[in-house]
């Protein structure tokens, strides 16, 4: 059906919506990344094959669909059941059989499948319905309203949960100076990590006299362990569109571009599908929605480089050349791609907006802090219990999504550090877990929002080994352009290896904050001038940890190779599983006798250590 | 025209034109590796930045490269703080680093007061500093024959695939704009190489002496309408041609006053 008037698309929602609500029960397959590397594909394809052959009231084949990343990763692959929520975790495809039988046909619990919580005491309680589960219920989710519910091939699912209301409000309602007023008022700031105030943007691109504007969205996400824009590309890509559709009403633009890195290939897939029934359904292209709103979206393929995601880079790449920063000072929104007036905002951004438009300003603004308001969403990666996507309101504290919805430190070991921002971001201590999550205080704490990666560290980790494998990263992404970026990063990298190895001197210290100063302040683009982040945040708060492997060779952490030994001690059973599992047989003993480890041949790989079930490997 | 202040000295300068123009007009000396007169400025070098500030910035200031930097009224310039002395230096440092064996980057680096690179040098490092100008030229020439590949530490200025370059026709002009010498070329006889890519030097009808290539000859007579016979002669024997010309007009002249 093609909506040509404003007035088409809520006779068409309510029938999407019958058509939904029909569908008795649903069955939910996540085929988010998570879950899809768990084999989600095939437990979708099994569900298909037995109900294809089997009749069951209440569910129909088309209520079996999958979904985008439905959030907890840690326990994929899942399946969902609704209306009641029912949460199962780890599912195989041998289990599809088992909860069609007695799930969907007898209405009774898969026992082994639910989630289980633990207690104070140990034991352990099971959770059925998901939105109890500590995961979900500190979250608030508002740029994935509709990851993990709808299918993302289907626009009826998202015109079904509302969609494309917003953009029918803006195009009846409002007018793009009305637009502007709202995202300004709301006080949204851009989710790609810059933090730059959403409303204001757009303002002054619509101000400059051009027979051309564009607007773009960048789903470059270069942070690696980063998937919260995969994931709404991937989940729930109409939403993107209806966002950007909105801007090029407010901006006045007839043609836009959404950058995909080239890692991306289902996310390109999803757009392109929404791209095309959006356009069949008369939400791009000309006369939308039956009015003189044209607008149309391209996809742009990235290369894959990381500062590709920069602005400028971004938009030499779009136009075919290099995808390096430009070093000009004008802003892209004055003179962007093709130097035209260029709106460009994240993918988070750009699902944000049409919720802003629907609910209000003030209802926005309401949410969050003062200055950063409304949700982000994470991805909590790293020596944490719950990895996966989440999204919470701004001014949370970081105990609460590393604890409270993360679940702490996996295997219960000792919290010590969390890295936020990406590459170029920090790391912040124990002490700093009581902070607010928003743009302004992580930055004051030498740590950056970024786009919203979130590494939990536990005390096995070397700050000095993580510093230096952020920089390495940096030093693989720099575009090379600029000297203190290319040789800069280079050089900290280096002296950052030195220490590890336990050769530098309190003067390589000096060298590497003096050279830090440079770097931020003399580098082209913000790649650079957030480079020594890594370095400068780990020294900042963990200080005693660098003068050990400079000043007395030594590793606390117990990683960097070079300054660690491995000795057995008396809690040695003799049980030979260290023995075997010696690459290069240094470990001599008998049954149940000590065993050795002899110092000249031991290479220091672990392999003792990781098999040991009686703690009797020390590492000093 | 604005005014900006530079040094605490007020100075009147082109609405738009760049910084660092203004800042050489006025005598004062800021190192630069990437910035060429024949070249858009390009910002790889960072050598030439300056600190900035305004009255209503109240005690806010910003670095800025100033080769870049369009003046606009009311700008308040300083040239030589500590900090840009710090900057230039750490610079300078790292590029020497790099490239040790450089007597450009050498001499540069000694006006800073660093005899030897802080960090460890790169024995095997050449002496390519990336600040484009040899691509940039090769631009402006409408070729882009060469261009910088890879990323990071690892990018190098190259032609396509590493393969003898297509596109070049051996002018020379992006030896000749390298501000450390490292690109280099060979003539022998009539035949030139750079780039690995070999091309026919046009020999001189008088002396028999290799002139230009035979691929910029034809580039110079189509791009920009230089006749056909101008490359027939080289620069030499051209200039003894119009001395003979000038000579036998005085010779004349003479005749015709006796
Ligand atoms: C090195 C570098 C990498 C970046 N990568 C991304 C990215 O992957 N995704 C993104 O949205 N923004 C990225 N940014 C920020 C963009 O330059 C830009 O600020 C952002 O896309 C604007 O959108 P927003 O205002 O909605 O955040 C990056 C910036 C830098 C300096
Ligand atoms: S991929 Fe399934 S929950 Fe994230
Ligand atoms: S001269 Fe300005 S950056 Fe090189």
């Amino acid at each position: 059906m093609r909506i040509d008037s404003i007035d088409k698309l809520a006779a068409w929602r309510d029938e999407c919506r019958k058509r939904l609500d029909s569908q008795k029960k649903k069955v939910l397959v996540c085929l988010g990344p998570g879950c899809l590397a768990g084999g989600s594909d095939k437990i979708l394809e099994e569900f298909h094959e037995i109900l294809s052959k089997k009749k069951i009231t209440d569910v129909t084949l088309e209520a079996v669909k999958k979904t985008g990343c439905h959030g907890f990763c840690a326990q994929g692959p899942l399946v969902i059941i609704e209306p009641e929520g029912i949460f199962y975790t780890k599912v195989k495809k041998a289990h599809v059989k088992e909860i069609i039988e007695t799930t969907l046909e007898k209405g009774e619990l898969v026992e082994k499948l639910l989630y289980k919580e633990r207690n104070g005491d140990g034991t352990d309680h099971a959770i059925v319905d998901y939105h109890d589960i500590p995961f979900y219920k500190y979250q608030k989710r508002i740029s994935l309203r509709n990851v993990g519910q709808i299918d993302p091939d289907r626009i009826t699912d998202y015109i079904a949960a509302g969609g494309y209301s917003a953009l029918a409000k803006t195009l009846s309602s409002m007018t793009p100076q009305e637009v502007i007023d709202q995202i300004t008022k709301s006080g949204l700031r851009g989710r790609g990590g810059g933090g730059f105030p959403t409303g204001r943007k757009w303002a002054t691109c619509a101000k400059i006299e051009s027979d051309i504007r564009y607007v773009l969205c960048n789903g470059d996400e270069g942070d690696p362990g980063a998937f919260m824009d995969r994931c709404i590309m991937e989940g729930d890509p109409h939403s993107i569109l209806e966002g950007m559709i909105i801007c090029a009403y407010a901006v006045g633009s007839r043609e836009g571009y959404i950058y995909v890195r080239e890692e991306y290939p289902l996310a390109v897939i999803n757009l392109q599908n929404a791209i095309d029934s959006a356009r069949e359904h008369g939400f791009l292209g000309e006369n939308i929605m039956g009015t003189d709103l044209c607008y149309d979206i391209k996809i742009a393929r990235g290369g894959g480089a990381f500062v590709c995601g920069e602005s400028s880079a971004l938009m030499k790449s779009v136009a075919g050349e290099v995808g390096e920063p430009r070093a000009k000072y004008v802003r892209s929104v004055v003179k962007g791609l093709h130097d035209k007036p260029t709106v460009l905002n994240n993918v988070e951004t750009f699902a944000t907006i049409p919720v802003i438009i629907n609910e209000g300003a003030d209802w926005f603004a309401s949410i969050g802090t003062e200055k950063s308001t409304g949700t982000k969403a994470f991805s909590l990666a790293g020596k944490v219990k719950n990895t996966g996507l989440v999204e919470v309101p701004m001014g949370v504290t970081l105990r609460k999504i590393i604890f409270d919805i993360g679940g702490g430190a996996l295997k219960d070991r000792k919290f010590k550090a969390v890295q936020t921002g990406g590459p170029s971001g920090g790391c912040l201590p124990e002490d700093k877990l009581d902070l607010p999550v928003d743009f302004d205080t992580l930055t004051k704490a030498g740590s950056m929002m970024g786009s919203g990666g979130m590494i939990v560290m536990d005390d096995r980790t070397c700050m000095v080994a993580v510093a230096r494998y952020f920089l390495g990263v940096l030093v693989k992404e720099s575009c090379g352009k600029c000297v203190p970026c290319r040789e800069g990063l280079y050089q900290l990298h280096k002296l950052c290896t030195k220490i590890t190895k336990g050769k530098a001197t309190e003067d390589d210290l000096n060298l590497m904050e003096n050279l830090s100063r440079v770097i931020s302040v003399a580098s082209l683009c913000g790649l650079g001038q957030s480079g020594p982040n890594p370095f400068v945040s780990t020294l900042r708060y963990f200080r005693d940890e660098y003068m050990a492997h400079i000043r007395d060779k030594k590793c606390p952490a117990g990683v960097c190779r070079e300054l660690i030994t491995f000795n057995i001690n008396d809690q040695c059973t003799g049980c030979l599983a260290c023995i075997a599992a010696c690459p290069v047989e240094a470990i001599t003993g008998e049954k149940k006798k000590l065993h050795v480890i002899n110092q000249d041949l031991c290479t220091k790989c672990g392999s003792c250590y990781e098999v040991c079930n009686f703690d009797a490997v020390d590492i000093k | 025209m604005v005014n900006i202040t530079i040094n605490g000295k007020v100075v009147r300068a082109t609405e738009g034109e760049m910084l660092l123009d203004v800042i050489r007009r006025e005598g004062i000396n800021i190192p630069t590796l990437c910035q060429h007169d024949a070249l858009e400025p390009a910002g790889n070098c960072r050598l030439c930045m300056v600190e900035i500030t305004r009255t209503e910035w109240d005690g806010w200031k910003k670095y800025v490269t100033s080769c870049l930097y369009p003046v606009e009224e009311g700008l308040i310039v300083s040239t030589h703080t500590s900090e840009l002395h710090e900057i230039r230096k750490t610079i300078l440092d790292l590029l020497l680093a790099n490239s040790p064996h450089s007597d450009v980057l050498q001499k540069m680096a000694e006006e800073y007061g660093l005899h030897k690179t802080s960090y460890e040098p790169n024995l095997e490092g050449d002496n390519c500093i990336m600040c484009y100008a040899c691509t940039r030229i090769c631009e402006v020439l409408g070729k882009s024959a060469i261009s910088p590949v890879m990323r990071g530490h690892e990018k190098v200025i190259a032609p396509p695939f590493g393969e003898e370059p297509p596109d070049c026709i051996g002018c020379l002009a992006c030896a000749h704009i390298c501000p450390t010498n490292v690109i280099t070329w060979t003539d022998e006889n009539l035949t030139r190489t750079i780039w690995k890519k070999k091309f026919e030097l046009i020999a001189c009808e008088k002396c028999g002496k290799a002139t230009i290539s035979r691929d910029f000859a034809e580039y110079l007579i189509e791009k920009r309408g230089l006749p056909k016979e101008y490359f027939n002669t080289c620069d030499d024997c051209k200039r003894v041609e119009l001395a003979q010309k000038m000579g036998a007009l005085v010779d004349k002249a003479k005749e015709v006053a006796l």
